[in-house]
Formats: structure tokens, C-alpha cells, sequence
């Protein structure tokens, strides 16, 4: 019965968000108050709406409803609550519905936060975001109902593919989303903006706490993932430019230029127009990431067929919000207001270089990822373009960006004086120098890439801490940038050090002792154990270093038997200036027919710096957020 | 129903980047030589598991990556340079297993755009500020 009611609420939905998507529309072409109001009031009820068509399905789930053909797919009586809780977005059906419930969050809160907002901005805001739930309400109910029913019921479920059963995995999506969708807020106050005659160049700045929001969600939600891939997946790797990660990190690339070039607008009033394009633009990466992902187009070029219904009717969809977007702007960007002058050497001079560098490394990733289809669909060809293609070109386009953080910030708007702050700046590149050289001693030449990031990351980190200090009076005002940029000091210094990972994988039986570089390692039993839902196999290791006793290590092999597959559970030993990194393989047979386990054995120096500086990051997002809506509350 | 099902089960694999298969991760013994053993994951990382999503052969858990990384291992043993190696398996299987795009006729337009478009928007850059220099 629930479940019926969810179905029927989300239907409902799809009627509000028609009226959301129309009457504030008619309202402010006609100026009729109360029309542009009731454009809130459809965000309300969408919102609660789709949220109680998700708890619906969540119901079903947490009571084993194995009437639901969802639930049936995914889950499992003997499943433990959390991945039943988050089972509810694991299916393809689920996640949409999630994706649903956050854009619906979203224009919620562009009815409800920050008052001051001219009214016909956001009722025509409002609009367009009712727009966008409509097709995508659209897209669930139409190709992807999670809300189907099974007949006759079944007994038991099929469980959760098992590397879902995991709580990195379990949370991410909701951040990733949160990022993704976020987007769409700042897009429709972008479209809300062309859409009205006579816009104000000051009402870019009223795009900020969307686009922060989504920003630092987007940030922590990519940094979850590859956190994820490095403890789940037993390889060591967290990134691996496969093109799933790739649709996250264009619209961050997109998200990112955004920020940066609304500080400047809303500063100075410059880059308008540019602004309004990347707003689009930062969505329209954020559909094609959905759309590449939902139709499986890209994985293999091969399955398009996979489900075309799907894949059809989110690439309608891509084209009618981007091609609707840019001929919109095309049609009233003219009409906004130029820039103010400036000159090249200037804060604007700054962010105008940060933005060409991550466009153009955006536009490499987007070109990079989609080059395989566009190279089949032209002559057939096959072509793999993966991790080495991106780190020969995007990497190098984005060491700029690090280079540069550290000055663009002490640059004075308007007109800037370089000597000045080459002066300010001495001890930071002294120490940074230093730094850099002390580095190489620890950790040798073996990649020269990872040596320049590692210099890099040291001189945004320094440059930042002696920004901070030159303001210690007076830094809450500039405490997000430090925060974002220290952050991505810290992450890049942590990305550095995984070029230096040592990676041994061997062969091993119980009691045995391996020596390996400096290391030693025992694998002193191999036990059998249970856990609610799966068998596992666990090693326990003793690990020393130089002699020295390190630590116990226990890395499972799980096996699912309803799934009928399994996942190693790695272990990780850190003292945050290295990772010991112990996975436990399948069995072989030796040559003479011993029994033994492969096992990889990495030392990851720095890794752990990777998350915290992008934890970070994301707090500087939240801290601008949050400055952005208490400051306008005292004038 | 089932059929239905299985094709879920893959979109979601896709959507959450699985690779297929994890169960069977296996080593292969490590080079004596360490320099060997650097060549050998080096020519690892350019090399794509065929039968996985987008992984290179060294992040895979696949049974082929794996006889591959021991083939590799074999032909280092053997003397063979780095680029040999990459030529025998791409004679096999195509150019669809490098990771690294060859820079041939079909990857020209992938290979240089980064750097047009670096070009392009610098260029625009410079045009609008010497209009900007000369109309203010």
C-alpha cells in the first residue's frame, strides 16, 4: 500500500512541478504577485512530495517488501540495515529517484533562503527549476519506475552487489548528487537572470551560496569515491580517469572556474556574461555526466542497447536544457552590462588565467572521454584514450592553476603590482625551496611528475600559510580561500607522494616471513570467520619496519553466497606520512602443488593527505556559504 | 524478468565504476630485478584489460590482466624493449588496448586539441584586451 502511495506522490510531484515550472513564468511576464509566489509554494509541495516517495521506497526496503520488484533486485533479509538504507539508491531506479529528491531539495531552498532575492529573479529561477523536475519526474515514471510491483511476491531478495555493501559506497552517492544537482540551482538562477529584461549586474552574486554549496558537496563527494576505490577496490589506486570519474570531475573542473569568477563579479562586476556561461555550463557537464553514466554509452561502446529508452529520452533532455540555455543567452547576453576595465596584472587578470586553464582542462577531459564514441561514430574506429592520455595533458594544464593560487589572491583588483608581492612572497618561495629540496633527498627521482606536484603542493600550502599569517588580525574574511586553497595544497601533496608508492605483490603461506625493502612481513594464521551476510577468509599479519614491531594487519577476502562474488576488505596501517597497504588474494598452487595466497603488500607515503586536504576544501566551500548568508544578515 | 534484471545489475556496475570481477585477484611474481619489475608495471599501466570496463591491466583483477601481466613479465625476461612489447600486443588486439592513444592519423584532432584550445582562449584573451586598451 506504502509503496502505491509513494508511486502516486511522485506523480503528484510531476503535476506541482508542471505548475512550478508555469505559473511564476506567467507571473512575472504579467506582474502578477501572487502567481510568482505560488512558484514557491509548488517547490514546497514537489519537494515533500518526492521526499515521501522516497521514504516510501525506503520502507519497503528496511521491511523486506519482496513484493517490490526493487526491492527484490537489491536487497536481502539477512542484509544489514545500512545497506538496506542505502540500497535505496544502488539500483539505477533508486538513484534517479534520489537525483529527484535533491533537485527538488534544491528548488525548496531557492524558495525558502535569502529573502532580500528580487522577487522575479527567483520566481523566474523557480521556473526553470520546476522545468528541469519535470523532465526528470518525467524520466522515472516513464522509463524508470522504482515503484513496480512483482507478482506473485517472493520469499527472499538478491542482495546488494557486495562492493556496494560498504560505507564509503554507501554514502557517497548522496554527496556526489548533492554536488551534481546543486548545479541546477545556480543554473536556473542563471537562466532566471537572462530571463528578466532588466537585470542587475549585482544579481550575479545572488548564484554564490548555490554554487558554493554544490562546490564543496561536489568536492567531498569526489573525495569520497576515490577514498572508496583505494580501500575497496585492493589495487592502492584512487584514480584511475575512468570515465564514471571523469563525469564527476567535469563539472567540478566547470564548478570551479565558476567560483572563482563569481568572486570577481561579484566583487567588481566584471566577467558578467562569462559568469551566466559558466553557470550553464557547470549543469550542463552535470546532465552530460548523468547521461553518460545512466546509458552506459561510454563504458563500452558496444551496449548502447543496453537500455536506448533511457539513454534516449536523458540525452532529450541534455539537448533541450543546454540548447534551450545557450539560446537564451545567445539571444540576451548582449543585453547585459560590459565589464569594467582592468588591467592584465590585476585580481580580474588572475581569475581570468585560473579560468582559462581550467576551461581548457575541462574541455581536454570532456573531448578526452567522449573522443573513443565520437572517433566510432565517425569511421568505426576503436581507439582506448585512459589514465596515461590525461596525465599527459590535463595534468600539465592544471599545474598552472597551483602555481598561480598563491599570487592571484595578493593581487590588489583592478591594477596589481607584481615586485610587490614577489617581495611579500620571498620567505614563502625561500622555505617552499627548501622544502622541495628536503623532499627530493626522502624521496628520490623516481618520477619526475610527482616531484613537481610535490614542489608544487609544498609552495600553495607555505604560500597560504603566509597569507594567513599577514592577516591574522583580520582573517575570517578570507578564511574560505585559505581553506579551499590550503586544502588543495595538502590534497596535491598527498596526490605527490602516491607516485613514490612501493608495491610489492607476492605469494605466500601461513608462518611464512617475507623481507621486502625495509619492511617484514609474517603472515601468521588465515582464519575462517562469518559475518551477517557473507563468509570470509582473514590474515592476520604482523608487520615490522626496520625491526621494529609496526603493527597486526587483518585484510579479508568476503565471499557473498547469495551474490555468489565477493570483495577483499584491505588493511590499512597509517601514521599519515605513509600508508601500509595489505590486501589478501585468491589461492594458487605452486609449481609442486603447495597451497599459497597472493597477497600485495604497498607502502603509499603521503596518501592519506589526498582526503584531508579535500575535506578541507570542502569546509572552505561551507565556510563561504555560511558567510555569504550571516553577513547579509547584519547590513 | 531475469533478463530485465541483468541489465540493471550492469547499468548499476557501470554507474558505481565496478569492475566486474574481483574475486579472483592473483599474483604473479615480481621480477627479481627491481628495474625489470619497474618496467613491468610501467608497460602494465599503458595497457587496457580488454574484457574489464576502463581499467589498465595493472588495476585489474581480471583473469586475462593477469595472464597478461605475467606475458609481460615473460617478454622483459626475455629482452624485449618496452615498445616491443606494446607492438606485439597491439598487433593483437588493436589499438583499442592502449591506454595512451597512438599519435596517428584518428588521434591528430585528440592529441593537439588541448593545446588548441589553450592557444584559442589565449588568444581570444589578448584580442580583448587590446580592444579593451584601445577603446578605454
Amino acid at each position: 500500500m506504502i509503496i502505491e502511495l509513494g508511486h502516486f506522490a511522485v506523480i503528484l510531484a510531476l503535476i506541482t512541478s508542471l505548475l512550478q515550472a508555469s505559473l511564476p513564468l506567467i507571473g512575472a511576464r504579467k506582474n502578477i504577485l501572487s502567481l510568482m509566489m505560488a512558484g514557491r509554494a509548488a517547490a514546497f509541495t514537489s519537494f515533500f512530495l518526492v521526499v515521501f516517495g522516497f521514504f516510501a521506497l525506503m520502507f519497503s526496503h528496511v521491511t523486506d517488501d519482496f513484493s517490490v520488484m526493487n526491492v527484490v533486485m537489491y536487497s536481502h533479509t539477512q542484509k544489514p540495515l545500512l545497506y538496506k538504507i542505502s540500497g535505496v539508491w544502488a539500483s539505477h531506479e533508486g538513484s534517479m529517484l534520489l537525483w529527484v529528491l535533491i533537485l527538488t531539495g534544491f528548488g525548496a531552498s531557492l524558495a525558502k533562503f535569502v529573502p532580500e532575492m528580487p522577487i522575479i529573479l527567483r520566481a523566474q529561477a523557480l521556473a526553470v527549476q520546476g522545468m528541469i523536475g519535470f523532465g526528470f519526474l518525467g524520466f522515472i515514471l516513464f522509463t524508470s519506475n522504482p515503484f513496480a510491483r512483482v507478482w506473485p511476491p517472493l520469499a527472499e531478495g538478491h542482495d546488494l552487489n557486495p562492493l556496494l555493501q560498504d560505507p564509503g559506497l554507501a554514502f557517497h552517492p548522496p554527496f556526489l548528487y548533492i554536488g551534481y544537482v546543486g548545479f541546477s540551482s545556480v543554473f536556473a538562477l542563471a537562466a532566471g537572470l537572462l530571463l528578466t529584461r532588466d537585470a542587475d549586474a549585482s544579481w550575479v552574486k545572488w548564484l554564490r551560496p548555490w554554487a558554493l554549496a554544490a562546490w564543496s558537496s561536489l568536492t567531498f563527494g569526489i573525495a569520497m569515491g576515490s577514498w572508496w576505490a583505494y580501500y575497496e577496490l585492493g589495487w592502492g589506486g584512487w584514480w584511475f580517469w575512468d570515465p564514471v570519474e571523469n563525469a564527476a570531475l567535469m563539472p567540478w573542473l566547470a564548478g570551479t572556474a565558476l567560483v572563482h569568477s563569481l568572486a570577481a563579479t561579484h566583487q567588481r562586476l566584471v566577467f558578467m556574461r562569462w559568469t551566466i556561461l559558466l553557470a550553464v555550463v557547470a549543469f550542463s557537464l552535470s546532465l552530460l555526466g548523468t547521461f553518460l553514466v545512466r546509458s552506459g554509452i561510454l563504458t563500452s561502446v558496444h551496449t548502447f542497447a543496453v537500455d536506448p529508452a533511457r539513454g534516449v529520452f536523458v540525452l532529450a533532455l541534455l539537448a533541450l536544457a543546454v540548447g534551450g540555455a545557450l539560446t537564451l543567452y545567445a539571444w540576451r547576453a548582449p543585453a547585459l552590462p560590459e565589464s569594467p576595465i582592468f588591467a592584465p596584472i590585476s585580481r580580474e587578470g588572475g581569475i581570468l588565467l585560473n579560468n582559462l586553464f581550467l576551461c581548457t582542462a575541462c574541455a581536454t577531459l570532456v573531448f578526452g572521454t567522449l573522443y573513443p564514441l565520437l572517433l566510432n561514430a565517425f569511421d568505426g574506429e576503436i581507439v582506448s584514450v585512459g589514465a596515461p592520455y590525461f596525465i599527459a595533458t590535463v595534468i600539465p594544464l592544471l599545474m598552472p592553476v597551483a602555481a598561480l593560487m598563491v599570487i592571484g589572491p595578493l593581487l590588489q583588483w583592478h591594477q596589481g603590482d607584481l615586485h610587490q608581492i614577489f617581495a611579500r612572497l620571498k620567505y614563502a618561495i625561500g622555505i617552499s625551496f627548501l622544502l622541495a629540496l628536503g623532499a627530493i633527498y626522502f624521496v628520490g627521482f623516481k618520477s619526475i611528475l610527482g616531484l613537481v606536484a610535490l614542489a608544487l603542493g609544498i609552495w600553495v600550502v607555505i604560500g597560504t600559510l603566509v597569507n594567513f599569517y599577514d592577516n591574522r588580525n583580520n582573517y575570517i574574511t578570507i578564511l574560505p580561500r585559505l581553506l579551499a586553497h590550503g586544502g588543495l595544497g595538502v590534497a596535491i601533496i598527498g596526490m605527490a607522494g602516491s607516485a613514490f608508492s612501493v608495491n610489492y605483490t607476492l605469494t605466500m603461506k601461513p608462518h611464512q616471513v617475507n623481507e621486502l625493502g625495509s619492511y617484514r612481513i609474517e603472515l601468521a594464521a588465515l582464519d575462517e570467520i562469518k559475518g551477517p551476510n557473507y563468509q570470509a577468509e582473514r590474515g592476520m599479519f604482523h608487520v615490522w619496519h626496520n625491526n621494529e614491531f609496526i603493527a597486526t594487519m587483518t585484510p579479508e577476502q568476503r565471499f557473498y553466497p547469495v551474490q555468489g562474488s565477493g570483495v577483499t576488505d584491505v588493511a590499512i596501517e597509517t601514521n599519515l606520512l605513509r600508508d601500509v597497504y595489505l590486501a589478501l588474494g585468491g589461492e594458487q598452487e605452486e609449481a609442486d602443488g603447495t597451497k599459497v595466497r597472493s597477497v600485495r603488500f604497498n607502502i603509499n607515503p603521503l596518501v592519506p593527505w589526498i582526503w584531508i586536504g579535500a575535506a578541507i576544501m570542502a569546509m572552505g566551500g561551507v565556510c563561504s556559504v555560511w558567510l555569504s548568508l550571516t553577513r547579509r544578515a547584519k547590513p | 524478468m531475469i533478463k530485465s534484471a541483468g541489465l540493471i545489475f550492469i547499468l548499476m556496475g557501470l554507474f558505481l565504476l565496478i569492475p566486474l570481477s574481483v574475486w579472483a585477484m592473483s599474483a604473479e611474481n615480481a621480477l627479481p630485478d627491481p628495474a625489470q619489475e619497474e618496467r613491468a608495471e610501467k608497460v602494465g599501466s599503458e595497457l587496457r584489460c580488454v574484457v574489464c570496463q576502463s581499467e589498465s591491466i595493472n588495476d585489474s583483477q581480471a583473469e586475462m590482466a593477469h595472464d597478461m601481466r605475467i606475458l609481460i613479465r615473460e617478454k622483459i625476461k626475455g629482452g624485449w624493449t618496452d615498445d616491443q612489447i606494446l607492438g606485439y600486443l597491439r598487433d593483437r588486439y588493436g589499438d583499442f588496448i592502449l591506454l595512451r592513444p597512438p599519435f596517428q592519423t584518428n588521434t591528430y584532432v585528440l592529441w593537439l586539441l588541448p593545446f588548441g584550445f589553450l592557444m584559442l582562449a589565449a588568444g581570444l584573451l589578448c584580442l580583448l584586451f587590446r580592444r579593451r586598451a584601445r577603446g578605454g
